[in-house]
């Protein structure tokens, strides 16, 4: 592993980014230009992330064996390094969304019991 | 998985600059699309990508290892302090490489002298058969003991319970005729139960076995690898041919393989030993035993084993009839076993071990002078310590810098030194002491690379040490208030270096003290007068005339003064002469006891053995040995077959008081009926042994006459070496002539063991000599070394207080007096280390009491001189810098500040 654990807070957003990247990629390999915008878009420029710590979270998951990459040209040819989704990563975008869900449902629950 | 990472990590970061070098293009693309001006399309980019070094550093220290990561930091600082500092750099790596080669050269040797097995499969398991035996009167001289005789081989090798295979053997020449010229051979001979033991398969055909040492069987040899390739080219058809060995045909029937020898005995022939079991007497102690113990078996059950089997060997074999087997229990014999190993190395263990201890003092004396070096270094870069600890440098990461740096000059070190221990072993074989065993192993093994490689690492750390307690703790604020100034030095400031110049200067006194003793033990054997002169002038050479050559004894004789003739005939050669054996040559001698005529021993007592020689008429006048009182032999009293003797000086005095009033006594040997001879006259003594031992009492028979004991008989001696004796000793050219006056006389004989009497004088002073040398080397190193240490603590301590000998100066000093001012603190120094190391000498030397001569280890002479030289060196030493601060201009002082 490339760090220890960190504490829940920070892991509980570092694995969202995780997740948003993994998302992303569903769709077929991309460059981190195209996945930041992605997300940004995807979110409705709610969740507005500075592109750069993209890069780390690319690298952390590339490490883990979740996403490869390989270089490519991109769009308006420029060389650009793409990223897909591997079998792992699949897997893990299924585990990390199935548990996202979950926890959404129950803070839901604590947060408007009422309205059941 | 993470050191791939961590080696990989810096490739990564390359390809992710690149990475967002592209993602920085597109999005500037993308605004300029938007409409948005050149410059801040770009700048909008950079925006949106946030911080790229934060980015780069948080991948980059995903991958760290943090402890290599700071060691490596350390390494590549202390790298670069080291590169900028040349000559500091090459002055600490020479004394390191120095100290730490020495040390790897001379532990190489202690371990494949002493520590590595023998080789012989389960070397453990095999051990040499010796025996003590006190009460024995003149074998006490003989330092290895009661050798035994084939009667006690016969009793332990049947009845021991505690051993797999014993054997005896015995080391001889022969000579071989038939397969070239004739050649003086070295020849083994061996009982079975010799080879078993020590276990080494033959390398082609067979060992000798049991059926071989019957007498009257088969006439079988073994070769010796070398011998093999020398003489027959190494050719398998070798086996089964005949070669005449002493004129006898033996059929070969085994190759031992390269590198076997017989404990440190080298060879060429093996032959069996075939004694015929029924005259065998208790007698004859002339053969070396060598067993390999049973598994599980001790030395000392095998020792218990032995002695249980004393009494059984006397009441099984006799002397003959009339005499009583039990005298021997006054002899007290007692095994000896001990490791074959031990025995072979013998003596040289005290001598490598003392080399040893001597050169860890060496190295000790180095690394306090590397260290001092540090030290000032480390005062110089006090500025920088102290910055860095403001800087938020802790203690333990400034600790780890220095020590990571000296580490490294260890290392370094260590790497340079087993070059040169490389090179210098190389020298040691080529130039080693011949007599050192197993000098052809020696070779630097893992275990002494393992060795070398934990004194680098941990004379590095010793070395970082001292300066890394001392500066790593410094007060900052006053340390960099006083930045620049040197105006007052604390004492302090000098304790560790003042303490490491005495250190210094202790240790080089002990050595130069025990090089002193060896000095002085080597002057003793010098001048032990060892009962023959000009030795250099006496050429030796020996000749043997098998019985299968020249059956009849006088014809012997005849042929010998034939050679004599021959051989005084070259122009030059002032005197010839021939004796079973020169003083020593180490050729196995006869010893036996006497008996006077007047004065009859006692029935139950067995008197005290002495040296017999056999000699030609002539050989005092050849060797240089005085004869005290009497005559020499006369070739006539050799024809004549007349009973007659001399005997040495010291057996004179002992047996009758006097050497005049031995001459007309008459002695014979112990047997009943043995002839009496005449002493004729009485010699000075001669060293046998070597200069160290004393001279045994020595009766010189005829080498031609009566038998000794068998007076019906004539016998003569068949293997004698001759001595010549002329200024043309030892050249090429007197050795043709040599040869061709021998082979004039007979084609077949070889001439064996050429060499001058000098080479055999140095060789019995080799031990001494190469112990002199190693200390004479090391102790040279380590005076240097404190020497140098003195220097440098002066000179230093000059440059320091340049500003206070400005103000006195300026005040009024002398420069005489300033001089005297250094000169004193230097000698203070040396005095302090001379004290330590006088104390630490009485102590240390009575552990090399073992190496000394006609010295004891507080030898006053060696006590009273080695700290005047060092005193003298050291005045030397504080000298030189003190005279520079007599020239310190006091403006020039004062102003630098």
């Amino acid at each position: 592993m490339p760090r220890r654990e960190s504490p829940l807070q920070s892991e509980m957003l570092q694995g969202t980014l995780d997740m948003l990247v993994l998302q992303t990629l569903i769709l077929g390999p991309a460059h981190g230009h195209t996945i930041a915008h992605a997300i940004e878009r995807g979110s409705e420029e709610v969740l507005q992330i500075e592109h750069g710590s993209l890069y780390p979270a690319l690298h952390r998951l590339e490490d883990r064996g979740w996403i490869a990459s390989f270089w490519g040209t991109s769009e308006n040819n420029r060389k650009a390094k793409y990223y897909r989704l591997t079998p792992a990563g699949r897997k893990q975008l299924t585990a990390q969304t199935t548990r996202w869900d979950q926890v959404v449902r129950a803070i839901g629950r604590i947060l408007k019991p009422a309205t059941e | 998985m993470a050191w791939r990472r961590f080696l990989r990590r810096a490739k990564w970061d390359r390809a992710r600059l690149e990475e967002i070098e592209s993602y920085l293009q597109m999005e500037t693309d993308e605004n300029r699309a938007a409409g948005m001006p050149e410059r801040e399309a770009a700048a909008a980019a950079r925006r949106k990508l946030g911080n790229v070094l934060a980015i780069r550093e948080e991948i980059y220290s995903m991958n760290t290892v943090p402890v290599l990561e700071s060691l490596e930091r350390d390494a590549r600082h202390g790298l670069r302090l080291l590169r900028r500092s040349p000559l500091f750099t090459t002055v600490a790596l020479l004394t390191l490489a120095i100290g730490i080669g020495a040390n790897t050269a001379v532990f190489s040797i202690v371990d494949s002298v002493l520590l590595r097995p023998l080789r012989y499969p389960k070397a453990e398991e095999v051990v040499a058969i010796r025996q003590m035996a006190p009460g024995a009167a003149g074998l006490a001289d003989v330092s290895d003991g009661l050798r035994l005789s084939p009667s006690m081989y016969f009793t332990y090798a049947e009845h021991n319970r505690t051993f797999q295979a014993l054997g005896v053997w015995a080391a001889d020449t022969a000579s071989v005729t038939g397969v070239t010229e004739p050649e003086q051979v070295r020849l083994v001979e061996v009982t079975d139960g010799v080879l078993q033991s020590l276990g080494v398969p033959p390398a082609a055909g067979r060992w000798l076995s049991a059926a071989d040492q019957v007498p009257g069987g088969p006439e079988t040899v073994m070769l010796s690898y070398g011998y093999w390739q020398r003489r027959f080219g190494g050719e398998r058809a070798a086996i089964g041919r005949n070669i005449r060995v002493d004129a006898r045909l033996r059929q070969i029937v085994g190759v031992m393989p390269a590198g076997f020898r017989f404990a440190n005995t080298d060879f060429d022939l093996i032959a069996p030993l075939a004694f015929h079991r029924d005259s065998l007497i208790l007698a004859g102690f002339g053969y070396q035993g060598v067993g390999r113990l049973r598994p599980g078996a001790t030395v000392t059950q095998a020792d218990a084993d032995l002695a249980r089997l004393l009494p059984v060997w006397m009441d099984s074999w006799s002397n003959g009839p009339g005499t009583d087997p039990h005298i021997y229990e006054t002899w007290r014999i007692t095994p000896a076993i001990r490791s074959l190993q031990k025995d072979v190395v013998g003596n040289v263990r005290d001598v490598l071990w003392a080399v040893m201890g001597t050169i860890g003092l060496v190295m000790l004396i180095a690394c306090a002078n590397v260290t001092n070096l540090l030290l000032v270094r480390a005062e110089a870069r006090q500025q920088e310590l102290a910055l860095r600890a403001a800087l938020g440098a802790g203690t333990s990461q400034i600790v780890r810098g220095l020590l990571v740096e000296s580490v490294m000059l260890g290392l370094m070190g260590g790497v340079l030194g087993v070059g040169l221990a490389l090179l210098g072993l190389s020298l040691f074989r080529a130039i080693g002491p011949a007599n050192l065993p197993r000098l052809a192993e020696i070779s630097i093994h893992p275990a002494a690379l393992a060795f070398t490689f934990a004194v680098s690492l941990l004379s590095g750390l010793l070395l970082g040490l001292i300066p890394a307690l001392k500066y790593a703790g410094s007060r900052i604020s006053t340390t960099l208030r006083s930045a620049g100034r040197t105006a007052s030095v604390s004492r302090e400031r000098h304790r560790a270096r003042n303490m490491l110049a005495v250190s210094q200067v202790a240790m080089a006194l002990v050595l130069l003290v025990c090089a002193g003793l060896m000095i002085r033990t080597f002057q003793a054997l010098r001048s032990v007068q060892p009962g023959f002169t000009r030795a250099e002038r006496i050429q030796l050479m020996r000749i043997s005339i098998p019985p299968s050559l020249v059956p009849d004894s006088e014809r012997v004789v005849r042929m010998q003064n034939e050679i004599v003739d021959k051989l005084s005939a070259i122009p030059g050669v002032k005197s010839v002469a021939f004796a079973t054996e020169m003083p020593m040559e180490g050729f196995p001698s006869s010893w036996d006891a006497i008996q006077t005529e007047d004065k009859p021993t006692a029935g139950n007592e067995i008197p005290p053995l002495r040296l017999f020689q056999s000699i030609s008429p002539g050989l005092f006048e050849t060797t240089g040995t005085s004869l005290v009182a009497g005559r020499d032999f006369t070739w006539t009293d050799l024809y004549g077959r007349r009973p007659v003797a001399i005997v040495s000086e010291n057996l004179a005095r002992e047996l009758w008081g006097s050497p005049a009033a031995a001459v007309g006594k008459r002695i014979g040997t112990t047997l009943a009926r043995s002839s009496l001879h005449e002493v004729v006259g009485v010699v000075e003594n001669v060293r046998e042994n070597g200069v160290q031992e004393p001279p045994p009492p020595t009766v010189y028979w005829p080498s031609f006459g009566v038998d000794l004991y068998d007076p019906a008989h004539v016998d003569a001696a068949r293997t004698v070496t001759f001595a010549i004796r002329t200024g043309q000793a030892g050249r090429e050219g007197l050795l043709g002539q040599v040869n061709r006056a021998v082979w004039s006389v007979n084609a077949s004989l070889p001439l064996a063991s050429v060499r001058t009497m000098q080479e055999v004088y140095d060789l019995s002073l080799e031990r001494t000599s190469f112990t002199l040398l190693m200390l004479g080397i090391a102790s040279a190193m380590a005076m240097l070394l404190g020497i140098i240490g003195i220097y440098g603590v002066i000179s230093y301590a000059v440059s320091q207080r340049r500003r206070e000998i400005g103000i006195r100066v300026a005040l009024g000093a002398a420069p005489a007096e300033l001089k005297r001012m250094f000169v004193r603190y230097g000698l203070a120094l040396a005095g302090t280390g001379v004290v330590i190391g006088l104390g630490a000498a009485a102590v240390l030397t009575r552990l090399m009491k073992s190496l000394l001569f006609g010295v004891t280890p507080l030898d006053p002479l060696t006590y009273a001189a080695v700290p005047l030289v060092l005193a003298a060196a050291a005045l030397l030493a504080s000298y030189l810098p003190a005279r520079r601060a007599a020239l310190v201009d006091p403006v020039e002082a004062l102003k630098a500040e």
